[in-house]
């Protein structure tokens, strides 16, 4: 016997919209919210593609209202994070940072993606204290400072727009002479009078590890090599996402980038487990789509657990 | 919302309360998402800890002064001191149990 017939990992859209129709079929979901609870519409300020919200709403809003709706049906939340997970043996054993277990039936990821950083050492040194990921969260520690955002597509535009509100001057370091950022978006960045762009150029370097702040920037051309030294108090990073799946590497197939591969609707390599939302998706990435793959995964896996029920009910009529 | 066990430090309290003991501060603010999400942590630490270390949060937008003598540029981020010295720093979000083992190392000496 298992604990749990469907344990789902993640409380994103994808995850908490697999909890809602997990909860109504009467499966009483276990959801495990995560380090990163709420997902990444909690990093951000208004959400206007939300269908049925035509003024907008809140990203952490929304999350909260999900949140609720799926605990109304019945949805048990957890607040821990999973650190290791038996995907071989059946039931599946997922076990906890503080040693405790749970044992499902059916497991739904939904672990989303997280902000990729650079890989220089020092940008994660001085997480906090100058480099962020997040420009909702520490813009306003900017006001009439100089800043740079580092990334050329319509998240680091965005970031980049937003933060003019607080910052004197934003640097847009991009590693090409075009941005991969949408017409409406670049032409918003190429019209902002506070933004500048420094074309075919890479963050080298972030200053200064030694007084435990950011001072300033190095930044290398990739055409010319050259090196130079931009004085700024801020740093944004904003180059895209890592897919969080290192807890089923080995046991889940991924695709060469981290992605979970997904195959006639949610289902992975794995009968039982199936995937939903960033974690599976590189092409879409948004939150309609993260939750409208969640929905899919609750119902294939309510399948699942049905066609498990019917295996044994024949068997556990013979022994009796 | 907040436990009655968090205590409230300001810019103007801050030097008093941190002086002495093992103090763990949460530097929050209103518009942060991720802020309300380490709330529960913090305030369940705080009951865990009680009457052994505070556990504490400053809003940023009150009180500008401590989180610029630290250089907190983002939040949430998590001080811890001991004895009024600066022990231990935390950015973004962390698992409980990481941050109670944390504590308990800086009890146990």
């Amino acid at each position: 016997m298992s604990d749990r017939k469907v344990v789902i990992i993640g409380s994103g859209p994808a995850g908490l919209t697999a909890a809602l129709y997990s909860a109504r079929a009467n499966l009483k979901p276990l959801l495990i919210e995560g380090l990163e609870a709420g997902g990444q519409l909690m990093l951000t300020t208004m959400v206007e593609n939300w269908p049925g919200f035509r003024d907008g709403i809140m990203g952490p809003d929304l999350m909260t209202e999900m949140r609720a709706q799926a605990e109304r049906f019945g949805t048990e939340m957890v607040q821990g994070n999973v650190s290791k997970v038996d995907l071989r043996h059946r039931p599946f054993t997922l076990t906890f940072d503080n040693g405790k277990s749970v044992t499902t039936e059916a497991l739904i990821t939904a672990t989303g993606a997280s902000a990729r950083w650079l890989e220089i050492g020092s940008d994660r040194r001085l997480s906090g204290h100058g480099v962020s990921t997040c420009a909702t969260c520490d813009g306003y520690f900017f006001r009439g400072k100089p800043i740079a955002v580092v990334g050329g597509g319509d998240s680091a535009m965005e970031e980049a727009i937003y933060l003019t509100r607080f910052a004197s001057k934003v640097t847009v370091v991009h590693r090409r002479d075009t941005l991969r950022a949408s017409k409406i978006m670049q032409d918003k960045a190429f019209a902002n009078p506070k933004i500048e762009f420094a074309w075919d150029s890479e963050v080298a370097d972030v200053l200064d590890e030694g007084r435990g702040e950011v001072t300033g920037i190095v930044v290398r051309n990739l055409k010319t090599g050259e090196l130079r030294n931009i004085a700024l108090d801020g740093l944004f990073i904003a180059i895209g996402h890592t897919p969080n799946t290192r807890l089923f590497a080995g046991q889940i197939e991924l695709d060469p980038n981290g992605y979970i591969v997904t195959h006639s609707g949610s289902k992975t390599s794995v009968p039982g487990v199936f995937a939903a939302g960033d974690v599976q998706d590189h092409v879409y990435r948004q939150a309609i789509t993260a939750a409208g793959s969640g929905c899919m995964a609750a119902l294939d896996a309510e399948r699942y657990v049905e066609g498990l029920a019917d295996e044994h009910v024949p068997r556990a009529q013979a022994a009796s | 919302m907040a436990s009655d066990k968090v205590k409230t430090f300001t810019d103007s309290n801050f030097d008093d309360e941190t002086r002495t003991g093992v103090v763990l501060v949460d530097f929050w603010a209103e518009w942060c998402g991720p802020c309300r999400r380490l709330a529960p942590t913090v305030d369940a630490l705080a009951s865990e800890f009680d009457g052994r270390a505070t556990v504490a949060k400053l809003n940023v937008d009150d009180n500008p002064d401590v989180p610029g003598r630290f250089a907190v540029r983002g939040i949430p981020t998590l001080l811890l001191f001991k004895g009024g010295q600066l022990a231990e720093t935390i950015v973004g979000l962390r698992a409980k149990e990481d941050i109670a083992r944390m504590i308990e190392r800086h009890l146990g000496n």
